[in-house]
């Protein structure tokens, strides 16, 4: 019998071997650390979860993924969401918004509120929020390329309407690092690109302090073929990058840490992603007290986004992808998310249907209102699993991370391509062995069916609505003042030449209606574009 | 199926527009590498214009495009008279993406010659350009 198991030795992906039992004995020899132990939730070192009572106080946040047309089809999208249940905003944006192009840019042909909302101008961030409770509902702007013009959008927006913004809550993904390892809506080279971030940070610092400019995305990396240990390492190496800007600009990192916040991947095996995120917010905490001398605890929790995963969604047999959702809501529950995101079933096709966002919703619901998941804090505490895989998880997340130190710091690697060829390796190896049997997926490559045409509603793409679009910038652009645009835009670019903090000029020119693409082309023009290492 | 003193078949694949979904795009160069095709990969946003220049330059046998953004009929059909006016046309022409099977048969009256979508292996795209790419050259 004993023979037996030693010959069937198993592995998670992030090639820690699992064994068929563990014991006390396991969770006692595992980790190399310090013996820091598990600790109580809402304590240093966060293993059980950043709050004391978690979800008994309040359920996670409930933050579907939407946007698509223009302003007044996402607006009325949000407003069902609300209906429904969500309780916080995400919000799609179409790639020309992305990258920094008007609805009117030979690039932006066929594009417009294709894969998001297309938005030109500050007057389409006020149709988009029209009638929308933005003070009890949190809104988080998925944009990276274009991030810094979105959160002045955003704020002007917000102030149009009476807020103070030394209240304003919310916010941005604003993660420019990860868009060059995937995402790919990176404008100008990885240099200004992080100096654009560093300027959102130091301008929230100072002007919006409960607004979180940054949602550092191990996400994406995941994606893009990492490991989920390589996802948490390579996020972290980047968050570190952003803090170490932070503080280049002066700030304490008191002053600014406890806003960065994460947007992590949950697909995968189920009990390795919830060793993942225990294991990385001790990992966090830690990394803060001991390497940058966070005295305050907030600086040191990992306050997380989860849930989604579109790689581990299948295009066969898309039913299947309800239940994998279930199961992705389910650990992103176990572990302690503060926000959830549930990817949706028909994604591997399409933008989500009202019904199934709504199933989404009800997936999160149902655990909420009938599982009791959550009645009790961090319930998996203690299992000798669980606690050994933690343990081993964040070992192994250390050791990643020193490999980057070791070639010359995440910066550098994503400069080169390294992380990138790194991953996209990864992600080959990965579909070879889909496609050998090896990586088991039901539907995919065991338990399949021949198919008809699967029963997914496809959403409908309105081509009238891209030029309804691009009638309202040229109605926009005839009746706002150009002079104003004019010296805002100078002033911007005074700005960008220099080393003057960016946000300001950025926040005047989108006041003054200056469009997405205007504002792009200056930076563009004082930075140039960035050109992809060829190496993949 | 390269003779000693054949030249390999080229391929230029190319990500048009703003799609920034890179993986199945190099995941693809990696196979169509391992099966004894030169692959130039372009990286992102090109422009129609940038297709057919670098197709041309690099004296592309077969050009491939991966589109996930759903923006396939107006890039293929803005693609396709440029296709003709740089000659093109007698090159294989493949895409793949997250292309709806209802539009399979719109990119094929463009002047796609095979469409792939997410659920493709490798081996189907590899075995397809194989066979799409000898009957091209007679």
């Amino acid at each position: 019998m004993q023979d037996k198991l030693n010959q069937d030795r198993r592995f998670n992906e992030s090639g820690i071997e699992i064994k068929p039992l563990y014991t006390a004995e396991d969770v006692a020899t595992s980790h190399i650390g310090d013996g820091d132990g598990i600790g109580e939730p809402g304590a240093f070192p966060f293993t059980r979860g950043i709050h004391r009572e978690m979800y008994r106080k309040r359920p996670w946040t409930m933050r579907q993924y939407t946007g698509f047309g223009n302003a007044e089809d996402t607006n009325e999208r949000f407003k069902y969401l609300i209906r429904t249940g969500n309780t916080g905003l995400n919000v799609a944006f179409d790639l020309p918004t992305q990258c920094g192009y008007d609805s009117d840019d030979e690039m932006a042909k066929g594009e417009v509120g294709r894969v998001g909302m297309a938005i030109d101008t500050l007057e389409d961030m006020e149709i988009a929020f029209d009638g929308i409770d933005i003070e009890n509902i949190t809104v988080s702007l998925t944009v990276n390329g274009s991030a810094a013009i979105m959160i002045a959008m955003y704020l002007v927006m917000a102030e149009k309407r009476g807020f103070d913004l030394a209240k304003l809550r919310g916010t941005c993904q604003n993660d420019i690092l990860k868009e060059f390892v995937g995402r790919g809506t990176w404008i100008y080279p990885v240099e200004s690109s992080v100096r654009l971030v560093a300027d959102t940070i130091e301008y929230c610092a100072k002007n919006m302090p409960l607004y979180s400019p940054v949602s550092v995305c191990g996400y994406h990396i995941r994606e893009s073929g990492a490991t989920p240990t390589e996802e948490m390492a390579h996020g972290f190496c980047i968050a570190k990058a952003y803090l170490d800007e932070g503080l280049k600009r002066g700030l304490d990192i008191d002053e600014f840490a406890y806003r960065m916040s994460f947007n992590f991947n949950i697909f995968g095996q189920f009990f390795e992603q919830i060793c993942k995120f225990r294991a990385g917010r001790r990992l966090w905490a830690k990394i803060l007290k001991e390497q940058y001398g966070a005295k305050n605890p907030r600086s040191m929790w990992l306050r997380m986004i989860a849930g989604g995963g579109g790689s581990g969604l299948t295009i066969e047999q898309p039913e299947n992808n309800i239940v994998r959702g279930a199961y992705y809501a389910l650990i992103s529950a176990l572990s302690g998310a503060q926000t959830i995101a549930l990817c949706c079933y028909d994604e591997a096709y399409t933008i989500p249907s009202e019904k199934a966002q709504r199933l989404s919703l009800r997936t999160m619901q149902i655990l909420i209102e009938e599982m009791g998941l959550t009645d009790t804090v961090d319930p998996l505490a203690g299992s000798y699993f669980v606690e050994t895989l933690t343990n081993q998880m964040e070992d192994e997340i250390v050791r990643i991370m020193g490999e980057v130190d070791e070639n010359g710091g995440i910066v550098k690697m994503i400069s080169k391509g390294e992380i990138q060829a790194h991953v996209s390796k990864g992600a080959y190896e990965h579909q070879r062995k889909l496609e050998s049997g090896e990586f088991r997926k039901v539907g995919v490559n065991c338990y399949r069916v021949e198919e008809d045409e699967p029963s997914v509603e496809m959403h409908p793409y309105k081509a009238e609505d891209a030029d309804k679009q691009v009638d309202r910038l040229k109605k926009i652009k005839a009746e706002r003042d150009d002079a104003a645009v004019d010296k805002a835009l100078a002033r911007l670019r005074e700005a960008a030449t220099g080393s003057e903090n960016m946000m300001p000029a950025i926040i005047e020119a989108v006041r003054a209606y200056a469009t997405v693409g205007e504002i792009s082309q200056v930076l563009k023009s004082v930075f140039g574009k960035y050109a992809e290492p060829a190496i993949f | 199926m390269n003779a000693q003193n054949e030249r390999k078949i080229r391929i230029l694949l190319a990500k048009p527009g703003l799609d920034g979904h890179d993986v199945g795009a190099k995941v693809v160069a990696r196979a169509l590498i391992d099966a004894g095709f030169e692959v130039r990969y372009t990286g992102l946003r090109q422009s129609p214009e940038d297709i057919v220049t670098a197709a041309r330059d690099f004296k592309a046998d077969v050009i491939a495009l991966s589109i996930l953004s759903g923006s396939h009929i107006p890039i293929c059909t803005r693609l396709k008279s440029l296709i003709d006016e740089y000659q093109l046309s007698d090159r294989l022409w493949i895409a793949g993406g997250n292309i709806p099977a209802e539009d399979h048969e719109r990119l094929r009256e463009i002047g796609v010659d095979a469409v792939f979508n997410t659920s493709s292996s490798l081996e189907d795209i590899v075995a397809a350009v194989q066979k799409k790419a000898l009957e091209h050259a007679r």
